[in-house]
């Protein structure tokens, strides 16, 4: 049997190799912006464990802790409690918006200037520089055969990259324990292997996003780009290659040529400084593009050749859409609209969402209380007759001092109840002591004589009071009867 | 449908790609003979060496009447053992407190309480439940012990008794005993007598007894039967577990058929001893949370 199959046109490989980047050194205004946050955020992420903070001498003294073996979250004055992880909620609702609003006013803020992808770049960039040399002295190396001087520097730029690396994991697991024991911990061997495992892992994270894949993350991994893409507006400042200026591109010699023969020329010389110093190799001037992290960078390439040149700067800069166009059609550009309605609704949902949560906050009850009725009996019949039910109360005691509750019933007269293991009473109520920071269960029993105890249900209420702050709690729930 | 083609063994090539087939075709279409990658293949490889391995360090191939134990003896039986001793060790420790502390400083103290109420609440979902029901709600012949009737007594000290020593368990020398004798069958009381007895019970209990009941009659066989345990106003004796018969909980019924059949046949439930099965502090425990269900005095 014979056939005649055709191999169907190629459009090319659907790979493309990853082209390794040489981002140049630059100076000017927003490398120095970089610098400052750079120290800034790093400096807070290195040594925000150690900073204390007093809350008496039952509860950790660590500023910002994540609790997990008491289940508790510490953050400066705030103390959450597992069942208040909808903060946790409130702060991504924030996160999401506030990226939004900052993707409004000005682009991929977030991208180029925060992003801990960014960050730690910039940092490893900063250290492959100085050992490795400028952007032409690592083309240079790589390109060179393996020599002895070639491996020293490779070794030299990885072991520092892995020293970072390995500070940062070392860092991230100071967040969940108490900052200066864990440290000596970690020195001496004696830490829990969970810690060792969690520095592993986020020391090759760290080594390898921020050594190896950089740029490779923000294109292909990180949905960003993606969705900034389609939330961007013509009334956004964004990173902006200033085409209506900047074209034609000309040489300087070459347009002196064409001005004196009275065609157009640009001010874009085409020195392609501003690719060599983009840290994702894009060119800007192809327009605003997934691959632009808009971290300034070209802008300050840029402004320094055109300083030399004696031109005006600016030629690439945070410009809107509609400005270029209009410049372009050689209308005044629109004044920057900074509030529209898209800026004003994100303002709204952040005022909103921080202020409920503000809120929440402020008015947070330090003493709280559930019930569960006992189901196996639902009632038990006494020898005279009466009914008794069973509840377990749990009592929550959010402050950092032990507290004595007293427990009081709102029930048909000739109710009485008592608590499990409660020694005292203060004017005929049970007292339970809670400890601090903590719950307690306690087993509540109530009993109501006949005929009070009407059957098959009644609703009752349970309260708390705490007899030194003054705080109450209340609780309903059913009496059950036959 | 056409049948597939007979099997071919002359070596056949895809025009295509210049790969040999397995000389497989259905309808005209042929299967390329594509090796396994050389990585998964020593992949196999390894695995098979892997598993020698594994004969050779762990328990792998059955004897006769045993099995091969591997070079260092590991059992999963005794790997589990370890840690149910570990686990026991552990529970012993948090339970320390209650092997020294008496009764009455478990229920004072909200450490050992907690400890205390734990454990015996583990070990009467274990134990008790099966008759005393889940919470200890009882049923008919098994008592409640969530209420405040007891037959042998519900301070600290009465409980711990009858569940170290049980109720009518003759293994148990100190076993708690007490008959209510079978007054219809061995023929002491006539069918009439029992049931003037049982309306004139019911009226003690404020039950509604039979319509034109002799209660005199019942009482004068009471008087003669009855009081000698259950005492003159009905009250009952924990001493030998005579029950009280005037209030409002009854451990059989308190129907009147039920109350007949226990004067005719008489009554005679056992509680196993458990100071055999349960060490003492768990014992405590037990007796710690029985009391705590509510009913404890």
């Amino acid at each position: 049997m014979t056939s005649h199959v055709t191999i169907p046109d190629e459009d090319g490989p659907l790979y493309a190799a990853a082209k390794k980047v040489y981002p140049q050194s630059v100076k000017g205004r927003f490398r120095r912006i970089k610098w400052a946050l750079l120290a800034f955020c790093l400096g807070v992420y290195y040594f925000l464990p150690f900073v204390r903070w007093d809350r008496g001498p039952a509860l950790p003294d660590q500023a910002v802790l994540v609790d997990f073996e008491r289940r508790r979250f510490y953050f400066f004055f705030i103390e959450l409690w597992p069942q208040e992880v909808y903060y946790l909620t409130g702060l991504l609702i924030l996160a999401a918006i506030v990226l939004f609003l900052m993707n409004a006013i000005a682009g991929r803020i977030w991208c180029g200037y925060l992003c801990p992808q960014t960050v730690w770049t910039d940092l490893f960039l900063a250290v492959e520089r100085l050992i490795e040399g400028d952007r032409r002295d690592r083309i240079k190396l790589d390109g060179e055969s393996w020599s002895a001087s070639k491996v020293g520097l490779k070794a030299a730029k990885h072991f520092i990259w892995l020293m970072i690396a390995w500070w940062t994991g070392g860092a991230w697991v100071l967040y969940f324990s108490d900052a200066p024991t864990l440290v000596k911990d970690l020195a001496t061997f004696e830490a829990p292997f969970s810690a060792y495992l969690w520095i592993g892992i986020l020391t090759a994270t760290t080594y390898v996003f921020a050594g190896h894949m950089r740029e490779q993350v923000c294109l292909y991994m990180c949905p960003w780009p993606r969705i900034q893409a389609a939330l961007t507006d013509s009334d956004a400042l964004n990173v902006t290659y200033k085409f209506d200026r900047g074209e034609p591109r000309a040489s300087v010699k070459q347009a002196a040529q064409l001005k004196a023969a009275g065609q157009p020329a640009g001010d874009c010389v085409e020195c392609k400084q501003c690719i060599a110093v983009c840290p994702t190799g894009i060119d800007i001037r192809e327009g605003t593009q997934l691959g632009c992290i808009q971290c300034g960078l070209c802008i300050d390439a840029c402004d320094d050749v055109m300083g030399k040149l004696g031109r005006p700067t600016g030629l690439i800069g945070y410009d809107t859409l509609k400005a270029v166009e209009a410049r372009a059609c050689g209308t005044t550009p629109p004044a920057l609209r900074l509030i529209r309605p898209r800026t004003m609704l994100y303002a709204a949902i952040i005022a909103f969402v921080g202020g409920a949560m503000l809120y929440q906050l402020a008015t947070r009850a330090f003493l709280g209380m559930s019930v569960v009725h006992e189901r196996t009996p639902l009632f038990t019949t006494l020898k005279d007759g009466s009914i008794r039910n069973a509840y377990t109360l749990r009592i929550a005691n959010k402050r950092s001092e032990e507290r004595p509750i007293a427990i009081t019933l709102d029930a048909p007269m000739g109710t009485t109840w008592e608590v499990v293991g409660a020694q005292q009473t203060a004017d005929w109520r049970p007292i339970v002591v809670i400890p601090p920071d903590s719950t307690l269960d306690v087993r509540l029993f109530v009993t109501m004589p006949q005929p009070q105890a009407k059957g098959p249900s009644q609703m009752i209420q349970i309260k708390a009071a705490d007899l030194s702050f003054g705080e109450s709690a209340s609780v309903k729930d059913n009496f059950f009867a036959p | 449908m056409t049948n597939p083609t007979p099997i071919s063994h002359e070596p056949d090539f895809d025009a295509v790609t210049g790969q040999s087939t397995t000389g497989h075709s259905w309808d005209g279409i042929r299967e390329l003979n594509t090796p396994l990658p050389r990585w998964w293949l020593w992949t196999f490889y390894v695995t098979i060496l892997w598993s020698i391995g594994y004969w050779l360090v762990y328990p792998a191939w059955p004897l006769i009447s045993s099995h091969t134990t591997g070079f260092f003896g590991y059992s999963s039986r005794a790997a589990v053992t370890v840690e149910v001793q570990a686990l026991e060790q552990r529970r012993d420790q948090q339970a320390a407190g209650l092997k020294t502390a008496s009764l009455e400083e478990i229920k004072a103290s909200p450490d050992l309480l907690r400890v205390a109420l734990a454990r015996g609440k583990a070990s009467f979902a274990e134990n008790c439940v099966g008759c005393h029901g889940q919470g200890g709600t009882g049923a008919p012949s098994y008592p409640n012990l969530t209420d405040d009737d007891w037959v042998w007594g519900g301070a600290l000290k009465d409980i711990q008794t009858t569940i170290q020593h049980g109720i009518r368990w003759t293994q148990n020398a100190d076993t708690r005993v007490g008959e209510m004798l079978a007054f219809g069958r061995q023929g002491m009381l006539k069918k009439d007598e029992i049931e003037q007895v049982v309306d004139f019970v019911r009226s003690l209990a404020k039950l509604e007894p039979a319509k034109g009941a002799d209660l005199a009659a019942g009482k004068a066989v009471y008087d003669a039967n009855c009081a000698a345990c259950h005492g003159e106003a009905g009250k009952g004796n924990r001493e030998v577990g005579a029950p009280d018969l005037t209030d409002a909980i009854w451990l059989y019924g308190s129907s009147r058929e039920a109350m007949i059949e226990s004067v005719h046949n008489g009554r005679a439930g056992i509680m196993p001893a458990w100071s055999s099965r349960l060490d003492p502090v768990t014992i405590k425990a037990l007796t710690v949370y029985v009391h705590s269900l509510g009913g404890g005095q």
